[in-house]
């Protein structure tokens, strides 16, 4: 029989605000102490009452947006209980009867539309490390402010498993409510899983795999999943519902020791956190300050760049927002030269769309789009390039001496490479160029000189009759001659026009 | 209220009221006596006297703190094994307002372990007698607090007051004991028993003294979402929007009216004529008659000073009692989820592993009572419970909101007895916890209302034990309420 795969996915979101969600302290733990982030009102000593973090509330409002979702002028919060000591209340702090963040979707590349069920704010637990004979506590990412995004069942394949959490991953990042990194558990998805004969109308029993941070994991963990189901179903056999864990070297999903009774979080409104009333006007205001996202860059640079390049410059927010720069430059200030001021770091939600009509300037963004994909990214050092792109109007300076043949596309690369070096960035372009001694020789004048020298030379004659005697494909000989004479620097199309000119006098 | 001058030293006052704790001893007031602290206090406070600094409203006045208000002075133990060795790096809101003003913890004052009780008897140290009666419970759960005040120890006591734990025991001991309107004082630092009735507040000899008191610590705090505007010392009526804790005050509106809905502002004091009303579904057999009769004498009393009473019926109380013992052990189970033996307080050594030491712990660390009230709670609040108990208990609560909001269109203020007994002999009733809950049926209602009550002395019963009466406003009335309990002297 054929089965029809159900996917819904639940995706947690560390947002990335300056203070945890219910308490005053710093909310980026990245490379400190264990235990060094943690307040009373975390560490839930005795009197201690949650206060609330309201840029986790303007987050929460932008990160809705990015998903086209309603936000909820009234939300509030939950109690949810269990003892573990993740959990130093004993109760996770969540939102389980009305949650900020109401219905909405999330377009995949493909143009598949995942509807969302809704999302809400919650507190991240702490972390368990585990030894052979005992277990260490890490109460730093306690309350961290979470996200919960939770989809409607609309995934049908592990492909668009994978492309849904990679454009949340995208939509979260954009909306700047998330460092994004994945490794260290910014973000983390929930996969159930379920099978239905073709043309049912109810679902199958659904399998959970809990856990997972990243794409491909979640895409093989599907796959797997619907194998397994697949084998369990043909043989007539019953899916059990459970919550599997996925094993990333084998591949393979294996059934958790399950507790013998359902898990009761005896739900109960908290009583120490009044509700959230938001005038619509505060949500406006905040809605107003979503960055520009995914779906606009496609809009402003499909034209300009291949949907392949661009989409792996999706992958990359920052570059994103570099090339954005470049094109506003462009429209506000007329000419690439008059600009000296840089505004670095500069928002680009104000910018808005802009135009990349003009000729010019398209060639010059696909010619940055290029080196970012191909250079920049294929760096070793490519992640801690990512942090410190140089200034647009280099960029800019760069992009221009190409176009105008001063720089090869070797040299332009080399220069590119070179405003990453500290040593040289601070430098300028122009300045970067000629220290390296990269600037073409393009004065036709000095260079029938240059040809003139080589053409006097004796290791030269023989190439020189050859291509008198039709020979045409030695030219490539005596370009590379000329080149060598001029260090390089020499424009090698109009050598060889240059060349042609001579030797057929 | 004594406080420190240039005659009588902080130093004597702090004396006076140490010398009197250790007379006292075998009461069992007191888990803990601040001897150190206390004096170097007061010594510091005689300083600044002696050189003409300005010294605080509470200058070098000895109070008695209940043990469930954390401060860096003895351990906060709540009188509960639980928290054995457990010492506060935090000053809870109240205690630091209270200090500023010069005032001199003491002692910490016994309660029932966690509050969870109206006798004092349920603590991990032991019972704490009536000051009328050695044999007789001093009323709880802030019993240490009420004998600490009755017996001329300290000038005044803090409590904490979730479903009568101050007006109670005052009432059994023969003082005034005050529980404001819900968010009237910040719950920051004080243990938590159930958050959505909880209240701190105050004993004293005078109602002069409780006001003094209530304008010191009143006031919203950012570490409390659910305190309220100042509207204690606002009499502009400024504080009467819900505008919510200043630091949120942008983003989240209408902050406490989520626990129980603003009433209309308070009334102003009353001038010469006050409406009284009576509860008449209270006056019936279940009360003791000397209670019935104090409380006709005051009525009488009223009358002939000119103020009018108004007789109410109020059907939906005997509701409150159910919907009390349903909300608030729900909110106690989940407030005690944290005293787990993982990282203060006590932890049984006998386990093996994690779910033997979260067992033991619990088991060893919690009183019966405790234990009784986390299963409650947590049965109420189990899947396939929840609608039939505890959101049925949310909506007799509102029923009683809007009873109450009813009857203050009749009348300015309610007067009802506390509690339906006179002080009970010491193990009476610990093998009944039924009858023991029912000792909370008229304090209860106003707890889950969130309005304000405060205790009055009413005289003596034939036995020579105290007898009190409450007085009942609506919310935000605190001030007039404490002013017109003068009228009742």
């Amino acid at each position: 029989m054929k089965y029809v795969p159900t996917i819904g996915i639940e995706c947690h979101v560390q947002l990335s605000t300056k203070t945890k969600l219910f308490s005053e302290v710093d909310n980026d733990a990245r490379g400190k102490e264990p235990n060094s982030c943690v307040s009373p009102v975390d560490y839930a000593l005795p009197g201690m009452l949650p206060r609330l973090n309201g840029e986790a509330i303007k987050f929460a409002i932008r990160a809705g947006r990015a998903m086209h979702c309603e936000i909820n002028a009234f939300s509030r919060f939950d109690r949810k209980h269990y003892f573990y000591p993740d959990s130093p209340k004993g109760y996770q702090i969540t939102q389980f009867y009305q949650p900020i963040i109401g219905p909405g979707f999330v377009e995949l590349p493909s143009g598949t539309k995942i509807r969302i069920e809704h999302a809400h704010l919650e507190g991240d637990a702490g972390k368990l490390t585990h030894f052979a004979n005992y277990s260490l506590v890490d109460l730093n990412r306690v309350d961290t402010p979470l996200i919960e995004i939770v989809s409607m069942p609309d995934i049908h394949s592990p492909k668009d498993a994978h492309d849904y959490c990679k454009e949340l991953w995208r939509l979260m990042c954009y909306a700047e409510v998330t460092y994004g990194d994945l490794f260290n558990g910014n973000m983390r998805f929930d996969v159930n899983i379920s099978l239905a004969p073709e043309g049912a109308k109810e679902l199958g029993t659904r399998a959970e795999i809990k856990n997972l941070n990243s794409f491909r994991s979640v895409e093989r963990a599907a796959e797997y999943e619907i194998k397994r189901q697949t084998r369990i179903l043909n043989a007539g056999e019953k899916v059990v519902q459970e919550t599997r864990g996925w094993n990333d070297a084998s591949g393979e999903t294996t059934g958790q020791r399950s507790k013998e009774e359902a898990k009761d979080y005896r739900y109960m409104p908290e009583p120490d956190l009044p509700p959230i009333n938001l005038s619509q006007e505060f949500i406006d205001e905040e809605s107003a300050k979503l960055p520009l996202m995914p779906s606009d860059y496609r809009e402003n640079f499909g034209d300009v760049l291949k949907p392949d390049i661009l989409e792996i410059l999706l992958d990359y927010p920052n570059l994103m927002i570099k090339l954005n720069q470049l094109v506003a430059r462009e429209g506000n200030s007329g000419g690439l030269s008059e600009v000296t001021t840089e505004n670095e770091g500069a928002s680009p939600v104000t910018t808005g769309r802009s135009d990349t009509s003009q000729k010019g300037l398209s060639s010059r963004v696909a010619l940055i789009a290029n080196l970012f994909t191909s250079v920049l990214l294929a760096e070793e050092k490519s992640a801690e390039y990512l942090n410190d792109l140089p200034s647009s109007k280099d960029l800019n300076e760069l992009a221009e001496m190409n176009e105008k043949k001063e720089l090869s596309s070797t040299a332009t690369k080399e220069v590119f490479l070179k405003l990453f070096d500290p040593q040289m960035k601070g430098r300028g372009v122009k300045n970067i160029a000629k220290e390296l001694g990269l600037v073409q020789e393009n004065d036709l004048g000095a260079l029938q000189k240059i040809v003139e020298i080589v053409l006097a030379k004796p290791e030269t004659q023989k190439a020189q009759d050859d291509f008198r005697n039709g020979q045409e494909k030695v030219i490539g000989f005596l370009v590379g001659q000329v080149m060598k004479e001029s260090h390089g620097k020499a424009n090698p199309a109009a050598v060889q026009e240059i060349l042609r000119k001579l030797l057929t006098k | 209220m004594k406080t420190a001058n240039k005659t009588v030293s902080a130093e004597r006052l702090v004396k006076d009221a140490l010398e009197k704790a250790k007379f006292f001893a075998d009461y069992h007031i007191f888990n803990f006596l601040n001897e150190e602290g206390a004096l170097k206090k007061a010594r510091e406070i005689d300083a600044k006297i002696k050189k003409g600094e300005k010294v605080g409203r509470l200058a070098g006045v000895p109070y008695a703190l209940k043990d469930n208000f954390l401060s860096p002075e003895g351990e906060t133990t709540a009188s509960a094994h639980i928290l054995q060795g457990f010492k506060s790096p935090i000053t809870a809101t109240a205690v630091a307002k209270l200090e500023a003003e010069g005032a001199i913890m003491i002692g910490r004052a016994n309660l029932d372990a966690f509050a969870h009780g109206s006798s004092t008897e349920n603590s991990y140290f032991g019972p704490t007698s009536n000051a009328f009666d050695k044999t007789r419970v001093a009323g709880g759960s802030s019993g240490g607090s009420a004998v600490a005040v009755a017996l001329d120890i300290v000038e005044f006591a803090t409590g904490t007051d979730t479903g009568g734990s101050i007006r109670q025991p005052a009432s059994f001991n023969g003082v005034y004991g005050f529980k404001p309107t819900f968010g009237t004082i910040s719950r920051y630092g004080v243990v938590a028993m159930a958050s959505s009735t909880d209240c701190i507040g105050f004993f004293t000899k005078t109602p002069e003294d409780m006001d003094l008191l209530m304008s010191i610590t009143s006031g919203q705090d950012s570490k409390d979402l659910t305190t309220l505007p100042d509207y204690y010392n606002d009499n502009t009526g400024a504080g009467s929007g819900d505008s919510g804790a200043s630091s949120l005050a942008p983003v989240v509106t209408g902050l406490a009216s989520s626990i129980a809905p603003v009433v209309a502002n308070a009334p102003k004091s009353p001038d010469s004529c006050a409406r009284i009303g009576i509860i008449k579904d209270f006056d019936n057999d279940s009360v003791n008659p000397e209670i019935r009769q104090a409380l006709k004498k005051k009525c009488d009393d009223l009358k002939k000073k000119g103020h009018k009473i108004v007789e109410l019926s109020m059907p939906n109380l005997k509701y409150a009692l159910a919907a009390y013992y349903i909300i608030v052990p729900a909110e106690v189970a989940s407030n005690l989820s944290r005293y787990d033996g993982i990282r203060y307080g006590f932890r049984s050594d006998k386990s093996k592993d994690l779910d033997a030491l979260y067992n033991n712990t619990r088991n060893e660390g919690f009183m019966p009572e405790n234990k009784r009230r986390i299963m409650i709670g947590n049965f109420v609040l189990s899947s396939g419970f929840y609608d039939a108990y505890f959101l049925k208990a949310a909506k007799a609560r509102t029923l009683i909101i809007k009873e109450y909001e009813a009857a203050f269109k009749k009348c300015d203020f309610i007067l009802t007895p506390v509690s339906p007994n006179l002080a009970f002999k010491i193990g009476e009733k610990v093998d009944d916890p039924v009858s023991m809950y029912l000792e909370d049926v008229m304090s209860v209602p106003l707890n889950l209302a969130g309005i304000p009550g405060l205790t009055v002395p009413a005289g003596k019963s034939k036995e020579g034990l105290p007898v009190g009466l409450q007085l009942i406003g609506p919310r935000r009335s605190d001030k007039s309420l404490i002013e017109f309990a003068k009228e009742l002297r």
